[in-house]
């Protein structure tokens, strides 16, 4: 088999943007599917509105769209009615901690088994550029059109403080470090958080003077640095940096576990 | 025996946004003027695979040919 055999080719190309890396986090993901030999028929992916949310309508699994923020909350449903299926998410920063913030931190606590790829671009791209909560402060948006003011969320601290057992921040540049966290997220029992950082040419690159797609995947590369060479640096060198790697690997009862098992008690009684 | 490497641009796809180009170790690739991508060194390809991997549009493929 091959990565394309996870995709509805018809369909193709994709209908992002040239240069959009939200796609490099689909290629990622179908590389690492493909690895995992992911079971099209047992395996559902939740994603709802957004650029981000639309890509996994391409992709050839049970694909549930749903409203913008709540790809989570049915992901939920879907988990706690069929245990016994892969239930994979697809959001975007914005469907993930803004509308979908409330749902984010539940299913983190809940430790359901559910996988969250969260495809970080600091913008909402698909309604026009608006300011995201992950937005860096000093960069444009439609509504901040003289640079963000707000300090942003740090996403991955979000998803530890709210129990995620398993948290990593990845992107598409460091391409091979992606790919394995993505596989080690895709394979924790529990509700695992991956970020990515990618990128928005349209949006997010046409009002920060990197409307090249290559100006903005050269930033990514400049602004992360890895967890070990984190450790050795000062606070303010670390001040616009991105730290890449996995935070939290931890085990705890998971959800679906323990509702089956008090199920199960009630069912004899 | 040795080994190369041929790039394949799946045309219908690509999107010319040049993140293959501007990655890739051995210059294997470059933008004619109307700024479309072309494969002008494919001799040096060492089979990295860094353009295959990271294309958002799963349009580049790289086949190992033993020669
Ligand atoms: C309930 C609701 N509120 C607002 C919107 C409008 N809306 C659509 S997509 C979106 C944000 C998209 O940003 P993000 O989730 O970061 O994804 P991206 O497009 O950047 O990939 C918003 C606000 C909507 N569709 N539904
Ligand atoms: S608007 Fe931005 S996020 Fe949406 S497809 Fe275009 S580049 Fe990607
Ligand atoms: S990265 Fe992919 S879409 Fe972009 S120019 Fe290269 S082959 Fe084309």
């Amino acid at each position: 088999m091959s990565y394309l055999d996870y995709i509805k080719e018809k369909q193709f190309p994709l209908f992002t943007c040239a240069g959009c890396t939200h796609g490099t986090v689909t290629n990622t993901f179908l590389r690492v599917a493909d690895e995992l030999k992911l079971d099209k028929e047992n395996t559902v992916i939740v994603c709802a509105i957004g650029c981000a949310g639309r890509i996994p309508t391409f992709l050839d699994f049970n694909v549930l769209r749903v409203t913008h923020g709540r790809a989570l909350a049915f992901a939920t449903g879907v988990k706690l009615s069929r245990p016994d299926v892969k239930v994979i998410v697809f959001m975007g920063d914005g469907d993930a901690v803004a509308i979908g913030g409330n749902h984010f931190i539940h299913a983190a606590r809940r430790n359901i088994d559910i996988t969250a790829i969260i495809s970080h671009n600091e913008i909402y791209g698909m309604t026009g550029g608006q300011y995201a909560p992950t937005t860096l402060q000093g960069f444009k948006a439609t509504t901040a059109p003289y640079g963000m003011i707000e300090p942003a969320f740090d996403v991955c601290e979000l998803a530890k403080g709210a129990g995620s057992t398993y948290v990593a921040r990845s992107d598409v540049y460091h391409i091979n470090h992606l790919h394995k966290v993505m596989k080690n997220a895709l394979t924790h029992k529990g509700f695992s958080t991956l970020e990515v950082i990618t990128s928005c040419p349209t949006q997010f690159g046409r009002r920060n003077k990197m409307a090249d797609p290559i100006k903005l995947v050269e930033r990514i590369r400049d602004i992360t640095v890895t967890q070990t060479a984190a450790e050795k640096m000062s606070v303010e060198e670390l001040k616009d940096k991105i730290v890449i790697g996995e935070f939290v690997k931890t085990e705890r009862p998971e959800l679906t576990e323990i509702y089956e098992e008090k199920l199960g008690k009630l069912r004899k009684n | 025996m040795s080994t190369a490497y041929k790039v394949q641009i799946n045309r219908k796809w690509c999107k010319n946004c040049g993140i293959c180009l501007a990655f890739c170790p051995k210059n294997v690739f470059s933008f004619d003027e109307k700024k479309k991508l072309q494969i002008v060194n494919e001799i040096q390809c060492s089979g990295c695979l860094m353009c295959e991997k990271r294309c958002p549009d799963m349009c580049m493929k790289i086949i190992r040919e033993e020669e």
